[in-house]
């Protein structure tokens, strides 16, 4: 009896730091103006938020039903996942010059994302408005 | 023998992950499931192993676990950390900075997992690669130090991936 209550007190404090967290991502992302900075509230902030939800999902079905393993899979796959969103849209930012020039890299070359040959320039749709 | 081994399993380590994935996306341990993950963990890198030419020589287990540890830890650390620059720190005082972090990594394994990282760690979003793939570009969100954040990710993820991806 004695763990089930210990459960469903673990359950609502991981749930109210799970929400908090995505609320901070939310806020972050209303409040920010700079489209790179903007990036930055749900990357990091939304990865802890639901990681706190998934683990009072998994210790409602340990401690409450049948245990349940399919949250680690959520968490690992948004682990995996939530990067290479972000990494997109940081590639957008810069290719649209959205945000500040960045410097360039030391040596050799020029960014991937800004490495574009005359010939795609050239065939870009122009702007409709 | 070792060949055959060699071409039936050519990511060893993949098939055990996707017998693993697949038994825990069942829920529940049965006979039938488990050797049918078994089945996909063979087929699918056999499947698909065209498209991954180099595997990484080895990949030391231990210290990758070690390595996952303290990677959650700092994780947990920066969102109390980003949470607060979120709701403390207003636009106009933010400091926002792109930072240059020169690779010693050459392996686009071990390239990918610091990117990852950094993209999941304070205040950091890995943005960009160069061309000849010996720097990464970082966008850093509130920084008075910006160098200091090059050599914090050089010494505390970079060293560390050198001694897993060997």
């Amino acid at each position: 009896m004695t763990g089930e209550i210990i459960g469903t007190y673990a359950i609502a404090f991981l749930l109210l730091i799970g929400s908090f967290f995505v609320a901070v991502g939310v806020i972050g992302l209303l409040k920010f103006n700079d489209p790179m900075i903007r990036l930055h509230a749900p990357t990091k902030v939304g990865t802890m938020g639901i990681g706190a939800l998934l683990l009072a999902s998994m210790i409602h079905s340990f401690v409450l039903s049948e245990g349940s393993f399919h949250e680690t899979l959520i968490m690992g796959f948004l682990f995996l996942t939530a990067p290479i969103s972000a990494h997109f849209i940081a590639k957008v930012n810069i290719h649209l010059r959205s945000c500040d020039t960045p410097p360039s890299p030391p040596g050799d070359g020029e960014w991937a994302t800004l490495n574009v040959s005359d010939d795609d320039t050239l065939s870009e749709q122009p702007d409709p408005r | 023998m070792a060949r055959a081994f060699k071409w039936l399993l050519p990511h060893p380590y993949l098939s055990i992950l996707l017998a693993v994935i697949w038994t825990v996306l069942q829920n529940e341990i049965s006979a039938g499931m488990v050797v049918f993950g078994v089945l996909l963990g063979i087929v699918i890198p056999r499947m698909t192993s065209i498209w991954w030419p180099d595997t990484p020589e080895g990949i030391h287990i231990p210290r990758m676990i070690s390595y996952g540890f303290i990677v959650i830890w700092d994780i947990m650390v920066a969102n109390v950390q980003v949470a607060w620059i979120v709701l403390t720190v207003p636009n106009a005082k933010l400091k926002p900075a792109w930072v240059v972090v020169p690779l010693d990594l050459r392996q686009p394994e071990a390239i990918t997992v610091l990117a990852g990282t950094i993209t999941l760690t304070p205040g950091t979003v890995s943005s960009d690669f160069s061309e000849s793939g010996h720097s990464l570009l970082v966008h850093v969100l509130h920084t008075d130090d910006p160098d200091g954040i090059v050599d914090g990710i050089k010494n505390r993820y970079e060293r560390r991936l050198k001694e897993i991806f060997r």
